[in-house]
């Protein structure tokens, strides 16, 4: 811990960069960390922060995709980790923001899990170490020790099932201050699951540890959090490293807006739908007469009120809002925050109470069949898991849910004997192929073996084949590339021209959704923060985001 | 193209299906008859092929291997011993019901001449509601235990078959072929089913040439009956039904997300397959001869299985054309290394061989990488 | 508190429904005390080291190693070895161990691997690589002993002259360590004496004026036995045992601690595998004949059903779900036949009914772990919402 005098710092990147298939993740990102300095890493989903932890941490991710560009040095000298425990070798911790603690295991059993002490016995020259006994009272005190570091007061007895979430949060920070040579530490959204007591007491830990000479990287969307205990602040976003300032010289404010993109560069993405640029040969979505577009229907198509939902990750604890007819609605805000809770809760597809009224008819929750009878579509952000038969061909893909739900594509007597009609299957396959533009060998090939984008263009037929009223749609955009990007995002806004059809689009891409939608509401911590018209400035999406009490001042601004 | 070949059949299948063939080569050498082993293996094809089809229901909707396959014999086995406890009375209501309704055929003469189908019918259709009703409360079981249906599938199936040991002992059959002559009571272990529905379907239509250089014997009408078995299952598979009990297995969200009742369908693709069972326990004991109580059904689940997964199914998809090919390849070793290896080496082999294919061969499929569940 | 009540009451069903079954069962079978106690002990002897060897997996978190068999099958050829060479009394013992123990090393570190490629579903995949062991040790037993590997004792082949019998006496091994140490429990013969000295041989003497007649008590096995529990204590206090319970807890948590889970996980089977062969050796001096192709068979099952008889379930284990199982199964064991026939008239009867009692118990067993582990699943997403923010 005392390489000070020696002028090499800590850690230090030079032009870190990755791709992913052809997909640039991350680029060019450097800089400097010294000991006992607290630096707050702060970007949108996305931004590539995972990444850069991903190629500091030496996760096999990274070298089986090809590795990364640039070089990193610790105290001056070139390391490049193959392995997370070759980063571990050299002091740099992490802690993860889902915790890996073992339930049944008390605190000390925790923090020195696979660190254990040990009686020396003459068994453990004849074998190896493991068939030594643990010294129970030294583990103790070392974890004690750790504990105390942290400046809380926690039995090292206490069995970690039986702690409350902040308890863990705080067991895991002392795993890794127990390890002797930890310089280095990563705080991933340490303060999300702290109550506002808990995560004071752990910023005045994380103030103590620093002073010690620990430097650390502290992750986090809570942005006052982030000016109050960083000494520097590094912002992200879309891969490049956008700023590398002091805290005292940036507001919250400047942070948020940084973050989410400057109004300047906003305007590049195009807002004004009509002019869409559209190949016309294959948007030829007539599969219902399409209405007279009426925007300015006063009737909702659908609205919730008060729904909550168990979806892990994702609860959603009370929300309500308002869609209209035709409208392009999104949702966003910050992973884990919700969003993607709302969608999949409408649906039935996770526990949910609350109401929801789909043209004025209330709607029967929990039950997807209910939601599917009732002309709705969705299309699930877990595309592998939700969205597809992997192991079966295309067209049973396309056709499934319409057969299922409304009977089609099969030949017999209804209720009585009907098999499937695979020759109409075929054909609707065939043609939302075309239409979609999906890569594939044809109607015969498996789901499991298109590319990401294809798949998400199956999904979307799949919706499309409904014939839907409201469609609702889960990160529309996650995991393809740029190209199919676009086509996706084009085609659902035309087919909402085409067939005034209502879509709620749920995406962690804030930019995505202002490029497509007419309203954008921003989820936070399971409840609306506020919904405001896509063309509202990027700052403003920014800082409802943040889930600051700016909900207040931006009220106050209005 | 052979390399394609090799990677849809997979090795397994190729080694042991050039094993047969390579029994089937060396047998004139060993002074065995090629014609007789090939009828032997087409009989034992179609004994247990409606058992192997059991399997398909279960599998396609994700329920796993039907290790509990004993659940749907023991109906099979109440069918039967019912349709010979009960053969008397049921043609006497047979010919009551005909001379009530005037039903001109069904006459004397026509009960006397069949006789033997209309018991063999009456046993399947005792036991197929059986089969049903055991099936249901079977699926509503493995419902409540998903990720653990195999291994509790094959103690449902144990501790059914010890459950049946003590009511075969206690059931009051009175039917004197069937009890223990001494003590009046408790089903015999072994009872022949000879005067009742003996090869009822494996001599219906029967191919039996016997000259002096040929001895085949072609069981056509069991095997139409296995055709049969296996059309409809076919057909049912593309219902609309069968369809959502394939996206089940294939993937219970998805078929969640589109509004199938995930249970419901697990919960017939069950009650299916024991209804198969039963039927398939009825038909292998026609041609075998006797029905086994007791103990008897007791590994009958492994063969089942394991011909399934020979013919190239796994745990979570399988097809008719597996059955078929599976129960054939398996059945042919089993007929083929008795009497092929036994007359070279002098020893039977056939039981160890059974044991370590069949075994092997789940063994095979249960450490298969499957596609990882979410 | 209601919850707590019922969590205790249906954490011991099992053992309280058998003790329930039991005594109605004892006076119906008009066994005496004496007699009874003396089965006990003796079945006590010779299966609790083989049920004990099902505790390490079961902490690694692997469930109920139906591979256990795979050790009963080396103890079973190190005895056949002995048998061959007519090498007789502890000697002989140490030495069928000696032969066993690489034999189940090499089977306990193929089962593991198995076993790691199928994760999740340990429990059939071991179950069925029983059987097919089973195979392979048939094969060996059947057709290479006496052909490829030598036996020469003609008295242990069949007569085609390869081949072992079905049926091999033990009497070189019968009850050796049973009676190393002599002990009986004598009601009201003697007087006072602790040792007694009977045609030369040392006996210990316990007196219990209720019992008629005396009892044998196979003390050394006993030792041996409680030897092996504190190992199992000793175990569990070491670094190897504290890593396997962390592997069984969560082995995505003990994998990024750095723990090596799939080594870990075979070395628990391999230990169990190891243990499991001497416990066949254990069982079979008791026995005293060697059923060549059965014996190994229901080594498994019987075992596993008496540990879960105990109040064990497929992830926890102790070392006195053991014993309490092994006397509740036990005692089911001898007194069904006996009550069967003088309810009914009909020993088959009970007979069937332990069959039945065995495997049903582990189907319950089983459905209870599943069921358990599929409402803990969703209780935990339920209480997700009574949280602050989001993970």
């Amino acid at each position: 811990m005392s390489d000070n005098n020696n002028n090499a710092p800590l850690l230090r990147l030079e032009h870190i960069g990755k791709e992913f298939y052809g997909n640039r993740v991350l680029s060019d990102i450097s800089f400097d960390i010294r000991a006992g300095e607290i630096i707050g890493l702060v970007g949108e989903n996305g931004a590539g922060k995972s990444t850069l932890l991903n190629i500091l941490f030496g996760m096999p991710v990274i070298s089986s995709t090809g590795g990364h560009e640039g070089v990193m040095f610790i105290d001056g000298r070139k390391v490049n980790f193959t392995s997370p425990n070759q980063a571990l070798a050299h002091g740099i911790g992490m802690v993860h923001q889902e915790f890996s603690l073992i339930p049944g295991f008390t605190a000390t059993e925790n923090i020195l899990l696979n660190r254990e002490v040990l009686n020396g016995s003459t068994m453990s020259y004849v074998f190896s170490d493991r068939v030594s006994t643990l010294d129970r009272q030294a583990m103790n005190e070392r974890a004690r020790a750790a504990i105390n570091t942290l400046g809380v007061n926690i039995s090292p007895y206490m069995t970690v099932s039986e702690m409350p979430v902040g308890y863990k949060q705080f067991i895991e920070i002392a795993r890794e201050i127990d390890r002797k040579n930890t310089r280095l530490l990563f705080l991933d959204e340490p303060t999300a699951v702290l109550t506002e007591t808990e995560a004071e007491i752990l910023l005045i830990a994380l103030n103590k540890l620093a002073r010690s000479g620990i430097a650390i990287v502290f992750i986090s969307h809570r942005l006052s959090e982030v000016k109050e205990l960083c000494s520097r602040v590094i912002i992200l976003r879309d891969g490049r490293l956008i700023t590398d300032q002091k805290a005292e010289e940036l507001t919250t404010r400047q942070i948020a807006s940084l973050m989410v993109g400057r109004e300047s560069e906003r305007r590049e993405v195009p807002q004004e739908i009509p002019e869409a640029p559209v190949e016309p040969d294959n948007v030829n979505y007539t599969l219902s007469p399409s209405p007279k577009k009426k925007k300015k229907k006063i009737k909702p198509a659908l609205k919730v009120d008060h729904l909550w939902v168990d979806m892990p990750g994702e609860t959603v604890r009370d929300v309500s809002f308002e869609v209209k007819k035709g409208e392009i609605f999104g949702i966003g805000g910050l992973a884990g925050h919700g969003k993607l809770g709302i969608p999949n809760g409408i649906m039935g597809l996770y526990p949910a109470g609350g109401s929801v009224r789909l043209s004025g008819r209330k709607l029967t929750l929990n039950k997807p069949r209910a939601a599917l009878g009732r002309k709705m579509a969705f299309v699930s952000e877990d595309r592998r898991g939700v969205g597809l038969l992997l192991d079966e061909p295309l067209d049973w893909n396309i056709t499934f849910t319409a057969m299922q739900t409304q009977g089609r594509f099969l030949i017999g007597i209804p209720y009585i004997f009907q098999i499937r009609n695979e020759h109409a299957m075929r054909k609707e396959a065939k043609k939302f192929i075309d239409q979609l533009e999906i890569r594939c060998t044809g109607p015969h090939q498996k789901a499991g073996e298109l590319s990401g984008g294809n798949q998400q263009k199956v999904c979307l037929a799949k919706a499309f084949v409904l014939r839907p009223d409201v469609l609702l749609i889960c990160e529309p955009t996650r995991g393809i590339d740029v190209g199919a990007k676009t086509l996706v995002l084009d085609t659902l806004r035309n087919y909402n021209k085409e067939n005034g059809t209502t879509i709620i689009i749920t995406s962690s891409e804030l930019e995505e959704l202002r490029s497509v939608c007419d309203r954008v509401a921003i989820v936070d911590e399971g409840r609306i923060a506020g919904i405001l018209p896509a063309s509202s400035p990027a700052e403003e999406f920014g800082m409802l985001m943040m889930g600051e009490k700016m909900r207040v001042a931006l009220a106050a601004t209005e | 193209m052979i390399g394609r070949f090799i990677q849809n059949a997979g090795w397994p299948r190729i080694i042991i299906a050039l094993f047969l063939l390579g029994l089937f080569i060396a047998a004139p050498f060993v002074g065995v008859r090629v014609d007789t082993s090939l009828s032997n293996t087409l009989v034992r094809f179609g004994m247990n092929g409606v058992m192997v089809l059991a399997m398909i229901p279960m599998v396609q909707a994700g329920c796993g291997l039907n290790f509990g396959l004993p659940l749907g014999i023991i109906a099979g086995l109440l069918g039967a011993t019912l349709s010979i406890e009960w053969n008397v009375e049921i043609l006497a209501r047979l010919a009551e019901l005909g001379a009530q309704y005037k039903i001109s055929w069904l006459n004397e003469a026509f009960l006397t001449s069949w006789r033997e189908p209309i018991g063999f019918a009456s046993a399947v259709v005792i036991a197929v509601p059986i089969a049903a009703v055991l099936g249901w409360f079977y699926g509503k079981l493995l419902n409540r235990v998903k990720g653990d249906e195999m291994m509790i599938a094959t103690y449902v199936g144990f501790s059914s078959v010890s459950f049946m040991c003590i009511a075969w002992l206690l059931l009051p059959y009175k039917h004197p072929t069937m009890v223990w002559g001494y003590a009046g009571h408790g089903l015999r272990t072994t009872i022949s089913v000879e005067g009742y529905w003996l090869h009822v379907l494996s001599d219906a239509l029967a191919l039996d040439i016997n000259t002096e250089n040929i001895h085949l014997y072609i069981p056509t009408g069991m095997l139409i009956f296995f055709a049969v078995m296996a059309f409809l299952v076919w057909v049912f598979m593309r219902t609309k039904t069968g369809t959502a009990m394939t996206a089940v297995g294939s993937n219970p969200d998805f078929a969640r997300a589109s509004g199938v009742n995930v249970d419901r369908m697990r919960t017939i693709s069950v009650m299916l397959s024991t209804v198969l069972g039963a039927i398939g326990i009825i038909v292998y004991e026609q041609s075998f001869g006797f029905i086994q109580l007791y103990m008897g059904p007791f590994y009958m689940a492994l063969p089942a299985v394991a011909s399934i997964l020979l013919g190239g199914a796994s745990v979570n998809k399988a097809g008719i054309l597996n059955v078929i090919v599976g129960t054939f390849l398996f059945q042919g070793i089993l007929t083929m290394t008795p009497s092929v290896i036994n007359s070279y080496l002098q020893t039977d082999m056939s039981e160890v061989i059974r044991l370590i294919v069949s075994n092997g061969m789940i063994l095979y499929a249960l450490t298969r990488k499957v596609r990882a569940g979410r | 508190m209601i919850r707590k009540l019922f969590d205790i009451i249906a954490g011991n069903a099992v053992p309280a429904v058998f003790i329930i079954i039991s005594a109605f069962a004892i006076p119906l079978s008009g066994y005496s005390a004496s007699y009874l106690i003396q089965e006990l002990l003796t079945r006590i002897g010779r299966n609790s080291f083989l049920i004990l060897s099902l505790l390490i997996p079961i902490m690694a978190g692997m469930g109920l190693n139906f591979g256990m068999v795979l050790g009963a099958m080396a103890g079973q050829i190190g005895l056949l070895f002995i048998c061959d060479w007519g090498i007789v009394g502890i000697p002989g013992m140490l030495l069928a161990c000696l032969i066993g123990t690489p034999i189940a090393i090499v089977l306990g570190i193929f089962c593991g691997a198995v076993m790691n490629r199928a994760k999740g579903r340990e429990m059939v995949t071991s179950y069925i690589l029983g059987f097919f062991i089973n195979g392979v040790y048939q094969m060996t037993v059947l057709y290479l002993m006496g052909w490829i590997i030598p036996i020469t004792n003609p008295a242990l082949l069949l007569s085609r002259g390869y081949g072992v019998r079905n049926a091999v006496s033990l009497l070189g091994i019968r009850g050796i360590l049973d009676n190393l140490i002599p002990a009986i429990i004598t009601g009201t013969q003697g007087a006072g004496q602790f040792f007694s000295v009977q045609g030369g041989n040392a006996f210990v003497m316990i007196q219990l004026p209720f019992l008629e007649g005396s009892i044998r008590i196979p003390l050394a096995t006993l030792i041996v036995i409680a030897l092996f529990c504190v190992f199992i204590v000793w175990f569990r206090k070491t670094k190897l045992g504290q890593d396997m319970r962390a592997i069984g807890q969560n082995q995505a948590v003990a994998d990024s601690a750095g723990i090596p889970v799939n080594r870990t996980r075979i070395i628990a089977i391999v230990i169990s595998t190891v243990l499991a062969c001497y416990g066949q050796i254990i069982y079979l001096q008791n026995m005293g004949t060697l059923n060549t192709y059965n014996s190994h068979d229901q080594a498994g099952m019987f075992s596993i059903a008496a540990l879960l008889i105990g109040g064990a379930s497929v992830s926890r284990a102790s070392i006195a779900n053991v014993f309490v199982g092994v006397i509740l199964f036990h005692l089911m064991f001898i007194v069904a036949p006996m009550a069967g026939k003088n309810l009914i008239g009909e020993a088959q009867i009970g007979e069937y009914f332990r069959v039945f009692v065995s495997y049903g118990i582990i189907a319950i067993a089983l459905v209870l772990h599943a069921w358990k582990r599929n409402r803990e699943r969703e209780a935990a997403r339920r209480s997700l919402r009574g949280n602050k923010g989001g993970e």
